[in-house]
C-alpha cells in the first residue's frame, strides 16, 4: 500500500493511492483525483538523520574515501517539501545539484536495535531529493545546515510505500532526471552502510522513534541546476519524485 | 535552595538549534587552528547543530550513560523561544519575534573536533536538559545583561554573557533565518559556556542565571540491557 499526506478543499488527509497511481482514497473512503490536490510530505518530520558519502563511488567523485563510520547529519522538518513542489535557488549559486536518495521510514521505537532485527523498526521507503548548494559548505559541522537545512530544499515523497510492499530494498536501481535526461543512476547495494547497519549504529546510542527517518545517501552523478529546472529523483518499486527549480 | 515557581514548566514542541563556536573568547583561542587542516580558515556562516527530541529532558531529570563513556562535557546555555515563523528577518527587527528565554544544558561527548555533525557526541538521550520555565521577554530588562553559569557538583565551571557573543542574539536570528525558517516554537541555544568541564556518573550539574532560574540534572549509570 502507498500512504501519501494531500491537501484538498481546504483540509489535510492522510489518503491511500489508488492503483491507476492518479487518484486517491480517503479515510471517510471519498474518491479523489490528483488534479485537485497538493502533496505533502508523505511523513510529517520528527528526527531526520541523513547519511553524507555512504556511496564509494559518490565519495570518489567528490575525493572523499569512503568513510570507516557512518557520516550522519540532522536536518529540521523546515527543509521538506512534498512532490511537485519548488527548491530556491539563491542568484549567488551555481553549485546547486541534486541527490536521489531512498528513505527509511521508522515505524517502531527502539534502542539498542540488533542489525538482524532492524526491519522490524520499519515502517516504509519512500524517496528524497536531497539538495545541495555547494557554494556554502564550510569545514565545520561539515555539511553544515546552511547547505542541508534549507527550507524546502528537500524535496520528500511522492508517498511511503509499506515496508512489506518492498521485498528487498537493499537492491533497488535510483537514478535522477534532469528536463528528462539521465543525470545519476546507482543501485541501493552500493552502500557502504546498508538500512540493518544504520538503524543498528544509530539505536546504540540514541532512541529512535515511529517517524523518524534515514535519508540513506546518494551514488554518483553531479550536474549543476539552474531555475526551470525539472528534477525528478526516482527509485524503483518505490516512486518518482518530481520538483522544480525556482529562483530565490 | 529550592527557587519559588515563578512560570508554568517548560514544554518543547518544536525543533532544538545550537551554535558552536560562538564564545567570542573561544575563537580568539582557537585562531591557529582554524587556520590549518581541515578547517582552511574561520567558520563564515554560525556554526549549527540540532538537538533531536530524544535528547530533550525536563528539569531535574536523569541521564543515563554506560559504563564505556567515562566522562561528558557539559556546557550552559541560554535559549530563546521563538514567538512566531521567523524567516529572512533584519537583526532591527529580530528580537521582536523571540517570546522569551529558558535555559539548557548541552552535553556532549568530549571531542576537540568541529568537522563532522556532533551527532554520536551531542545526540544521545537525556543530553539537551531544558528548563525549567519559559521566561517572557517581557519580563527580561535588558537582555544583554543576562548571563549563565555552569556549576558541576556546585562547582563554577564558566560562564557566558550575553554580551560575549560573537554573533549577538539578533545577527544570529537575521543571518540563519536568511536560510532557513524558524517555527513558531522553535528554540535556538545562543553559545556555550568555556569548553573543558566534565562530568561523569554521580555528577549534579546546573546552568544559573538571574532572572531565569536553575535547571538541574543528574548523571546516573545506564543499566546495561
Amino acid at each position: 500500500m502507498k500512504r501519501a499526506r494531500i491537501a484538498w478543499h481546504g483540509a489535510i488527509h492522510a489518503a491511500t493511492v489508488n492503483d491507476d497511481l492518479a487518484s486517491f482514497t480517503l479515510a471517510d473512503g471519498r474518491n479523489v483525483p490528483e488534479a485537485e490536490v497538493v502533496w505533502l510530505p508523505p511523513v510529517e518530520p520528527r528526527t531526520s538523520f541523513a547519511l553524507g558519502l555512504n556511496y564509494a563511488d559518490h565519495a570518489a567523485e567528490l575525493a572523499f574515501k569512503a568513510p570507516d563510520k557512518p557520516l550522519i547529519f540532522l536536518k529540521g522538518p523546515n527543509t521538506f517539501v512534498g512532490h511537485k513542489g519548488f527548491s530556491r535557488c539563491p542568484a549567488d549559486v551555481k553549485q546547486m545539484h541534486f541527490e536521489c536518495e531512498l528513505v527509511v521510514v521508522i515505524g517502531r521505537q527502539g534502542k539498542k536495535i540488533r542489525p538482524e532485527q532492524a526491519y522490524d523498526h520499519v515502517a516504509g521507503y519512500t524517496v528524497a531529493n536531497d539538495y545541495a548548494l555547494r557554494e556554502y559548505l564550510e569545514n565545520y559541522y561539515r555539511p553544515n545546515l546552511r547547505v542541508k537545512n534549507r527550507d524546502f530544499c528537500t524535496p520528500l515523497g511522492p508517498w511511503l510505500v509499506e515496508r512489506d510492499d518492498v521485498p528487498d530494498p537493499m537492491n533497488l536501481n535510483l537514478r535522477s532526471l534532469v528536463n528528462g535526461e539521465v543525470a545519476q543512476s546507482g543501485n541501493t547495494k552500493d552502500m557502504v552502510f546498508d538500512i540493518p547497519t544504520l538503524i543498528a549504529y544509530i539505536s546504540d546510542f540514541m532512541t529512535i522513534s515511529s517517524g523518524d527517518m534515514i535519508l540513506t545517501g546518494t551514488p554518483q552523478g553531479v550536474r549543476y541546476l539552474v531555475p526551470g529546472d525539472e528534477v525528478i529523483t526516482e527509485i524503483d518499486g518505490i516512486g518518482s519524485l518530481s520538483n522544480r527549480i525556482i529562483r530565490a | 535552595m529550592a527557587e519559588k515557581p515563578a512560570y508554568p514548566p517548560l514544554r518543547i514542541d518544536g525543533t532544538v538549534y545550537g551554535v558552536a563556536l560562538n564564545n567570542r573568547n573561544e575563537i580568539a583561542c582557537l585562531a591557529t587552528s582554524f587556520a590549518a587542516a581541515p578547517y582552511k580558515e574561520p567558520p563564515q556562516a554560525p556554526v549549527l547543530y540540532v538537538k533531536p527530541l530524544n535528547t530533550h529532558l525536563a528539569h531535574g531529570g536523569v541521564v543515563s550513560i554506560p559504563a564505556e563513556i567515562p566522562e561528558i562535557e557539559p556546557a550552559a546555555a541560554i535559549a530563546i523561544i521563538f514567538d512566531r515563523d521567523t524567516s529572512r528577518v533584519s537583526e532591527a527587527d529580530a528580537m521582536s519575534h523571540v517570546a522569551g528565554y529558558t535555559l539548557a544544558l548541552d552535553l556532549s561527548r568530549p571531542t576537540d573536533s568541529y568537522y563532522r555533525p556532533p551527532i554520536v557526541e551531542k545526540c544521545r538521550d537525556g543530553f539537551l536538559p531544558i528548563g525549567p520555565w519559559l521566561v517572557p521577554a517581557g519580563d527580561i530588562g535588558d537582555p544583554l545583561s543576562l548571563s549563565v553559569s555552569l556549576e558541576v557538583d556546585s562547582v563554577a565551571m564558566g560562564d557566558l554573557c550575553l554580551r560575549d557573543l560573537a554573533r549577538p542574539v539578533w545577527r544570529l536570528i537575521a543571518d540563519i533565518s536568511d536560510f532557513m525558517t524558524f517555527r513558531r516554537g522553535d528554540v535556538l541555544l545562543t553559545g556555550l559556556t568555556p569548553p573543558g568541564a566534565r562530568a561523569r556518573v554521580g555528577s549534579s550539574i546546573s546552568a544559573v542565571a538571574t532572572g531565569l532560574g536553575r535547571l538541574d540534572c543528574t548523571i546516573a549509570l545506564e543499566k546495561s540491557v
